[in-house]
């Protein structure tokens, strides 16, 4: 077998099994304190209040009673859950440990040439037949990158949850339902085989479920968690046929063997295109694009630390790990790519264009997540895995930032509205803050760097990953296997300059939101009220600490991929590291989409990055001058917008319109057809009623017989011997 | 001989059956029933002229159960009597279905 020659087998990658196992090991005994806790009398976790967040656009939302008010004047001394204290300690601890476990397995990765994945199989799983699944875990070097991100983020954001979840009642439930995404998440990005993925994608999904509504006893919430579960099942269904036909067409689901089996397929065939179609499917659904993208901006009815992790940093990436996984599929199905660059474009310029006229400031991000998984859907698209991998890590990083720095400003507003038990306004309206830069310098300080990085300027670290992104896209239109190809008529050329253009258009729409946000939260006069402004202030150390470290990753998370030209022009470091990094596993496939094309000529390449910087700088520039300090108003003094601007605030009423074409409608054939014409009708009345009918009548027929006379028992009796007797006088 | 004891046991046979069908006071059915074992006996004592002493075994056995059950069915027939003040088989009927 692999492990017992591969050079990684005497390493600590032999306890790869222990990285998810550590964050299970925290769900049972988080879970157990939140089980035991509320069986037994106490300040239990019924969750009947909602912690510090006030939930999109619901004002009662603010009219609940606060645990903390549950007293006069309570919130003096707030009642904690009286095992916060461990769960304090178990929920990050364990993450720390498996970030330690991963590092240990970085250095050793590094230390040896990784050829093939090193595959720890735990057990045969699913024996069935043909069917040989086995309960394996794969480490190169794409599931390593994801561990570090999953494990090195997930831990920021564990300890950041300490702070901003103190006072929540279910205190840990939460950290239990964390723990457990991590587990999930570490399975998806490690399976060795599309069933063990799909497993993970399965989990995250479920505690994705779980944490979006993790306030349940509010109707919204409980809505959203559900509606993110739903239209990840029509996902999870491509996903599910792609995984049917591999087996169908392969006889196997090991990514290693499927690799080693792929040229069997006929590249460009009909049967590796729709299998990579469904695949892209369940992608869309994972990661949020066009047409299943509507869930994630609802997700924000969640725990603002959950928004960081699972729908900003990890989880809606798995869509982009997935396609970069399952490169050796998508690198001999040109139109499939396409159409993965083509979504992933036209999603980027969509929900940038939402996410302009936004006003809750966790939308804001919630649809910049969206575009820039776009971007992440554009690089692995046009082929660029690396490019499309190097976004997805510094995304996390500034993203996450971003995401967190909002729940320190949402924490800060929530405690000055508190203070002054003020509960009119809404804590996450933008147009509620202003000036908080005077209040929260570190966070502001913080929050301008990863906006410099989503938008693209030098030398932050989403500056080299998008404009890499880009160039690919650029580069591709000549010579590779995509530009011969052809998607809806087009030639294959033309898409990609379409995506290059939208890909720009987004850019700038990306820096204008961006810059907004941060003018409305950060500058200008404060809104917050006079009574309110006294009371704003920094969150406390084990807040700000995870926001300092992901600043300075988001700085320079750059350099774990120079591109060349910039490298010999000013050799400020070691160019193409993490595509050194990844060449084992995405190498061969990068190379065959990239056909004969030849490399962009420095020069080209130059234009390109000036371009785009010039973009981002434009972006900037066009938001602070349309947003004087005297046009910001607070939510009271702001007119209603009309026209184009009301369709962006309303999000270009995708979710009125899906609802009167797809929901109505199958509630309504739910309704008519399957309850009262199937179930009512068919099963019910026929199935489960008839057959009880159809047996209490052949009862009553036997119950005839029973006469009770035994003059007519005598003659049955005589008349059945008489036959037996003919019978048997016959048969002699 | 032997066609004149079997022509005589069906005889006595038949009547135990019309007997059986037609009669209602239970005693006499009862009887009835007696009288078709006895018929069987009597073929089983005819036939064992030609097959061996088997048939005579039988006719002991025969007789045993026959016993026992009148003993039963008797008692049984005495409860119905004292519950019913009857023994017309028309007013047993507590099982019709």
């Amino acid at each position: 077998m692999l492990e017992s020659t591969h050079p990684l087998a005497d390493t600590a990658a032999r306890f790869v099994w222990w990285l998810p196992t550590l964050p299970l090991i925290g769900f049972l005994i988080n879970g157990a304190l939140s089980v035991y806790a509320s069986a037994k009398l106490g300040p239990a976790d019924p969750s009947s209040d909602h912690g510090h967040e006030a939930h999109g656009h619901s004002a009662n939302a603010h009219h609940q009673p606060h645990a903390a008010d549950a007293g006069h004047d309570g919130h003096d001394t707030p009642i904690r859950h009286r095992f916060a204290a461990i769960a304090s300690v178990v929920g990050p601890g364990v993450m720390v440990v498996a970030f330690g476990l991963a590092l240990a397995t970085f250095f050793a990765m590094r230390g040896v040439e990784m050829h093939s994945p090193y595959v720890n199989t735990l057990f045969s799983w699913l024996p069935v037949g043909a069917l040989q699944v086995d309960a394996a875990l794969q480490l190169d070097g794409l599931s390593m990158v994801m561990v570090l991100v999953i494990t090195g983020i997930g831990m920021l954001i564990h300890l950041f949850s300490v702070g901003y979840m103190q006072d929540d009642p279910g205190y840990p439930r939460y950290f239990a339902y964390l723990n457990l995404f991590v587990f999930f998440m570490l399975l998806l990005v490690l399976g060795a085989n599309y069933v063990v993925t799909f497993v993970g994608w399965e989990g995250v999904g479920l505690c994705s479920y779980l944490l979006i509504g993790f306030w349940f006893s509010e109707q919204a919430n409980a809505d959203a968690g559900k509606k993110a579960f739903i239209v990840n099942r029509i996902g999870d269904f491509g996903f599910m046929v792609a995984m049917f036909m591999l087996f169908a067409h392969l006889g196997t689901l090991d990514y290693t063997t499927i690799a080693a089996k792929a040229d069997q397929l006929p590249a460009g065939g009909i049967v590796v295109t729709a299998i990579c179609l469904f695949l892209f499917l369940g992608c869309a659904g994972k990661s949020a694009q066009i047409p299943l993208f509507v869930w994630l901006p609802d997700a924000m009815a969640g725990p603002t630390p959950v928004s960081a992790l699972i729908h900003a940093a990890t989880m809606v990436t798995a869509g982009v790990f997935l396609v970069a996984r399952s490169s050796m599929l998508f690198s001999i199905a040109p139109v499939a790519s396409l159409t993965v660059a083509l979504v992933g474009a036209v999603t980027a310029l969509f929900a940038a264009t939402i996410g302009l006229k936004q006003w809750d400031i966790k939308k804001v991000l919630a649809y910049s997540t969206v575009s820039q998984l776009g971007y992440m859907f554009i690089g692995v698209g046009v082929g660029a895995y690396t490019a499309g991998v190097f976004h997805l890590v510094t995304h996390a990083f500034f993203k996450a930032l971003l995401f967190l720095g909002s729940g320190s400003v949402i924490y800060a507003m929530h405690r000055a509205y508190h203070a002054t038990h003020h509960h009119g306004d809404d804590a996450q309206d933008m147009r509620n803050m202003g000036g908080l830069k005077k209040y929260m310098p570190a966070t502001w300080a913080l929050m301008w760097i990863a906006t410099l990085a989503i938008a693209g300027v030098p030398p932050f670290s989403g500056f080299f990953s998008k404009d890499e992104i880009l160039g690919a896209a650029f580069a591709r239109a000549h010579g590779s296997t995509l530009a011969d190809a052809t998607l809806l008529g087009l030639p294959g050329s033309t898409v990609l300059y379409i995506v290059w253009v939208l890909g720009l258009a987004s850019a700038l729409l990306t820096a204008i939101y961006m810059t907004r946000m941060m003018l409305y939260t950060f500058h200008g006069p404060n809104r917050t009220g006079a009574a309110n402004t006294p009371h704003l202030a920094e969150a406390p150390w084990i807040m700000t600490g995870p926001l300092v470290v992901l600043g300075v990753l988001s700085l320079v998370g750059g350099w774990l991929n120079l591109p060349a030209v910039i490298t010999d022009l000013m050799p400020i470091g070691p160019s193409g590291t993490l595509e050194h990094w990844l060449e084992p596993v995405v190498g061969e496939a990068t190379a065959r989409v990239a056909g004969t094309g030849t490399h962009l000529s420095a020069s080209t390449e130059e234009v390109l990055i000036g371009f785009a910087v010039a973009i981002a700088i434009a972006g900037i520039v066009i938001a602070k001058m349309r947003l004087k300090p005297e046009v910001l108003v607070s939510k009271s003094a702001s007119l209603p917008s009309n026209g184009i601007q009301r369709v962006l605030e309303h999000k270009w009423f995708v979710d009125e319109a899906y609802d009167a074409t797809l929901v109505k409608p199958t509630y309504a054939i739910s309704k008519s057809v399957l309850w009262t014409g199937i179930d009512v009708g068919l099963i019910d009345t026929l199935l489960v009623n008839g057959s009880a009918a159809l047996t209490r009548f052949l009862g009553w027929m036997g119950g005839q017989l029973q006469s009770g006379r035994v003059g007519t028992y005598a003659w049955m009796l005589v008349l059945g011997a008489l036959l037996l007797l003919r019978a048997f006088a016959r048969a002699s | 001989m032997l066609a004149e004891s079997l022509t005589l046991s069906a005889a006595l046979f038949t009547i135990g059956v019309i007997g059986v069908l037609t009669r209602r006071n239970a005693i006499i059915v009862f009887m009835c029933v007696e009288l078709m074992l006895n018929a069987v006996n009597l073929s089983f004592v005819a036939l064992s002229r030609l097959y061996g002493a088997t048939g005579q075994v039988f006719v002991i056995f025969v007789m045993t159960v026959a016993a026992a059950e009148a003993a039963v069915g008797l008692a049984i027939i005495i409860s119905i009597f004292r519950h019913k003040k009857s023994v017309n088989l028309q007013d047993i009927n507590i099982l019709r279905g």
